[in-house]
Formats: structure tokens, sequence, C-alpha cells
């Protein structure tokens, strides 16, 4: 079954990832997922009833710590990579009206 | 004497017998990025001389107080790019990156500056380690010692060419779906991915967080062994991260497999695999039978299900990893953009490379409403099952035999274009991945247009040291072969 990626799907899938694609990149990109999800539908061929999601091979469960601050304040060593900064805070465009 | 075709244990024990200084080491390593860097590009960033030079004057203090006795000290290493070391460039190979100047340093690279490591430069790789030639890199490819107009594999392409052309003692890679073991094959050098948990990731940048895993890159498996004892520990700092019962995988160093059960896959010997690569493989596992181990094929099984699945678990964890690059707080940010959302779009749009853009699209779709169930689960009850095939397996078997990859080395710019069949290159490696399992990768030979070609041996959970003698034993009946290209010592 081919997978035929319409342009409503990689504008929606533009908008999940945050990537801006010129035309020739979208015909492209239209091409890619459609070969790589049929090759993906091979999975299809697998008898999965009743076999559980596995995410994680040990059996680790949630990992906690105490709520204390353990590092020291990095602010100005953490700033100085910032694109844009301002008084030891990151500058950013608008986003609150 | 040519102190950088030492292994690392050998060049230590130099050191530490006062035969040679840490800063003789260190030039001997420049030396070498002199005569040959500009025809490999092993390295995105080699540190500056003068600052290396005088950490090897600090690490010689160390050691002649005492301070500092370990196996490692004032030895050379290379460092591959996506490990973040505190005030020096990483870059992951990626645009999105290229002034980003990291604020602390990986734990496991912290272990080694502790051994007294001394840190040459960052090595190259595919961008964020997603390919499998180093060719995607933003920086340039890097080309394979033993011929410049073939890969050296991927993703950790660089760390194995440093080691290969001998630009450093040893290195650190990551594997994720490979990127040790495939391009440790291509370069003839030899490799550990570790059972996943045991070295931290904290520092290392995410890729598909439930398969990396950090591991050592040497001209042999004692070099390994020594480097992964260094590394590997419980780090609270990691929540994945295992605390395990020992870490002396240097007791492993022993010749005898008298007794060990070997299984060769015959799933892993059918069509697409390169004849030169299957004799060599296949008589690398007659000399392990010869020696005394149980040498017998079986059926692994969903071996063709394994590719698809983990594109689907690591495009999907990528997309999620990859989110934190948006130009706000570190990184690349466009010049010109309309508000919060153009900048975010135009930022990652322009700093991400294209395959690392195609992945990252994959996974946003897999992970999506409507599609989540299909595609992410149906792929998490895969791995899970792929998982079972190896524990079968492992009931029967004390490790399993096969090739690393399915041929040698490529030439350069024969894999972009059809990313699926790069993608089938993967075979042999990206199952261990899936379930966590540790592997090694070792010369056995090479082809005849004198490619090297990787022999693979892989554990149960936790069993390194399995993996570790019979790699160590086989190792033993063969010398190291250099490239020509170190052999003629070429400018």
């Amino acid at each position: 079954m081919a997978n035929i990626i319409t342009d409503e799907t990689i504008d929606y899938v533009g908008i999940l990832a945050k990537l801006e694609l010129s035309n020739k990149e979208k015909e492209q990109a239209k091409k890619d997922m459609g070969s790589m999800l049929d090759y993906i539908d091979k999975l299809n061929e697998l008898d999965v009833t009743g076999v559980e999601p596995m995410s994680h091979i040990f059996p680790i469960d949630n990992v906690f710590r105490e709520d204390i601050v353990a590092n020291g304040n990095n602010r100005d060593k953490i700033i100085s990579n910032a694109p844009e900064s301002k008084d030891g805070q990151f500058k950013v465009p608008k986003t609150v009206d | 004497m040519d102190l950088m075709s030492l292994t690392a244990v050998e060049l230590g024990k130099k050191i530490r017998n006062k035969e040679v200084t840490v800063v003789e080491a260190v030039n001997a390593a420049f030396n070498q990025i002199e005569k040959v860097e500009d025809n490999i590009n092993s390295y995105v960033n080699v540190i500056d001389k003068e600052v290396v030079l005088k950490k090897a004057e600090t690490i010689q203090k160390r050691i002649d107080n005492g301070t500092l006795a370990g196996p490692l000290a004032g030895v050379p290493v290379a460092i591959k790019d996506n490990m973040c070391t505190e005030g020096t460039l990483t870059t992951c190979s990626s645009k999105i990156l290229n002034n980003f100047i990291p604020t602390y340093t990986a734990t496991a690279v912290k272990n080694l500056e502790e051994a007294g490591a001394v840190i040459i430069g960052k090595t190259n790789m595919d961008e964020f380690a997603m390919g499998s030639t180093t060719e995607t890199s933003a920086f340039g490819e890097t080309k394979n010692p033993w011929n410049v107009e073939h890969v050296p594999g991927g993703s950790s392409g660089g760390s194995c060419t440093a080691v290969s052309a001998e630009e450093c003692s040893y290195a650190l890679g990551s594997d994720t779906g490979g990127s040790i073991r495939q391009p440790s094959s291509f370069c003839g050098v030899t490799g550990i991915k570790p059972t996943y948990g045991t070295v931290s990731r904290y520092g290392l940048v995410a890729y598909g967080s439930s398969l990396d895993q950090i591991g050592p890159i040497a001209k042999d498996v004692t070099d390994c062994a020594v480097i992964l004892e260094a590394i590997a520990g419980y780090d609270e700092k990691d929540s994945t991260s295992i605390k395990r019962e020992n870490y002396d995988f240097t007791s492993a160093l022993t010749e005898d497999v008298k007794g060990l059960k070997i299984g060769i896959p015959k799933d892993y010997f059918g069509e697409g695999l390169n004849k030169e690569v299957k004799e060599r493989v296949l008589e690398a596992a007659k000399v392990l039978e010869d020696k005394g181990a149980v040498v017998e094929e079986f059926d692994l099984g969903l071996v063709e299900y394994a590719i698809p699945a983990y594109y689907v678990i690591a495009s999907a964890e990528a997309s999620s990893n990859l989110e934190r690059f948006d130009g706000v707080k570190f990184g690349y940010r466009t010049k010109d953009y309309e508000g919060l959302h153009n900048m975010y779009k135009k930022s990652r749009s322009e700093g991400f490379g294209s395959e690392v853009k195609r992945r990252i699209m994959l996974g946003s779709f897999v992970l999506s409403s409507g599609y989540y169930d299909a595609y992410y689960l149906r792929a998490l009850k895969t791995k899970a099952l792929i998982k079972k095939t190896f524990e079968k397996a492992f009931e029967r078997f004390d490790m399993i035999l096969g090739p690393t990859a399915p041929t040698t080395a490529p030439k350069i710019g024969h894999s972009l274009t059809d990313p699926i069949k790069m993608y089938l290159g993967d075979i042999y490696t990206i199952s261990v991945n899936l379930a966590g399992l540790p592997a090694i990768s070792i010369p056995c030979g090479v082809d005849s247009k004198g490619l090297p070609i990787g022999l693979q041996l892989i554990g149960d959970c936790f069993k390194e040291k399995n993996i570790i003698r019979a790699a160590y034993t086989y190792e033993q009946t063969r010398e190291y072969r250099r490239p020509e290209l170190v052999k003629k010592g070429a400018k």
C-alpha cells in the first residue's frame, strides 16, 4: 500500500516540527516520507496482540531526588551562550500582547 | 619510537615508567594530526596546542607526585563532538550548534579527565548522530584512512578515523543504532557499545534516549576494556543510569573460550551480505571453535523488522529531543524574523541539515494524534518482541556472532541518495540497541580492495565480560593492521 503524503500532511508536520520547508524541499519531503512510511508498513506483518509496548528495557520506574537546589548559580556562564541577551536575561521576540 | 602506533595502555605504561613524558605524547599526537588531518578530517575542532600542552604539564606533575596512577594517565584522547566539554566548542557537527560552548562536561568525559586523560579535540560525526557515513556533518566529510575515496562509516566516523590514523591514542564514540561498531568495522579498529545504562548519558547530546550509549574506540580489546572501566559507573544525574554489580571488565582479558557457546544466526547470512565479509566472519568463528568454543547455527527471528522499528522509535525520540534547538537560549538564531514562531521555524530550518529534518518530520508524524498507535506503539511492541528473540537466544548461547555490517565501507557520495538503502546497512547493529545489549566489533580481515571487515559479538545484558573474553582470545591470533596512509606517514 503506497503512502501518499499530501501537502496538508507536510504542512501539519511542519507545524509540529517547527520547520519551514521551501516548495522544492516540500516535494522531496513528501516523497521521502511516503517511501519511509511504506517501508515502516512492514511492521504490520507482525502479530502484536497481547504484547505490551516496551519503552524502557529495564524495569526502572520514576527516579526521584529531593527538591533542593544542588548546583550553583551559573547564570553568567549560561547567558554567555545566548544569541541575544540583556541585563542577564535572554532576549526574545514579544510573546505576550 | 612512533608513540602514536602504540595502544593507549602501552603508551600509558611508558608514561608511568617515565620512559615518555605526557608532553612528548601530546606532541606526537599533534605531529600526526599535522601529517594526515588535511586528508582525513577526523576533527571538528582540535584544541589549541598551547592549551593542551599546558594541561599535559599539569597532568605530568600529578603523575610525578603519585596522585594520578591509572593506566590512562597522560594518554591523548579524542572525544566525539556530541559530548559536552566545558569551555570547548561542542557542535554535534551541526550548524545549529556551531557556536555552542557548554557550561559543563559530560560525566563519561569527566571520568576520563579524572583518570588523567588529555583531550586533543572533538571529532567529526554525522549531524546529531543521524547517519551511517559521517557525510551528513555540516563541517565536511571525514575520509576513511584505508582509502580516502571511501567513507569511514558513522555516526562516530571521526572518532574511528582519529584512532585508525593515529591522531589520538583512543577515542570516545556514541552508539544509537551501530554508530560505534559500524565505523569501527569500516576503519579496522575495535569499539564497544556497553549494556544500556552502563555509561552515564549526562552531557551526551541526546538523539534516541532509550537507545544511546557512550563507548570506547581503540586499537584493541585491552584498550577498550580499560577505557570502559574508566567511564562506566552509576550517575544520579542520568535517570536511566544503572547501578551494576561490578565494573571489572579487564578481568575478562583472558585467552580462554573453552566451552563458550556461540550462536550464529542463519538470518544474518542471507541475501545482502557481501561474500568476502561472510567468508572472513565465518573464518573467525572457526578460529574460536578451534580454540574450544562450541559454535552452532540458529534462527534468531524478526531480523527484518528491527530496522523499521528502530527508525520509528529513534526518529520519534529525536523529534522530541531536538525540540530544544530553537534559537532562544543557545545555538544558532536566524538573523531576520517576524515574531517568535517565525524565529523558531527559520532558526531550525536554517540550522538543521536535511537528514536531521527528515527524521524530525518522520518522528513528529509517528507521534501525532491519530498515528501514534499505528506507528509508535506498534514499533514499541515490535521492540518487545525483538527483545524476546534475544532472550530466547541467550537461553542457549553465551553470545551471538556475526558480521558488524553487510559490506565494507562504501565510496563517498554513494549513500545519501537512497536513505532506505543506507538504513539497511544497519541490519546487524540496530537490534542490539533495541534490546539494550552489549556488543563489540573487532577487525577480522580485509576485502580484496583492502578495506577492513568487522566481526561483531553480542552478549546478554550485563555480560560484557563474555564478549570481551571471546574478542580478546580471537584477537591474540592476529596482528593489528595499520592503514598504508599511516605506515607511510603521508602529507
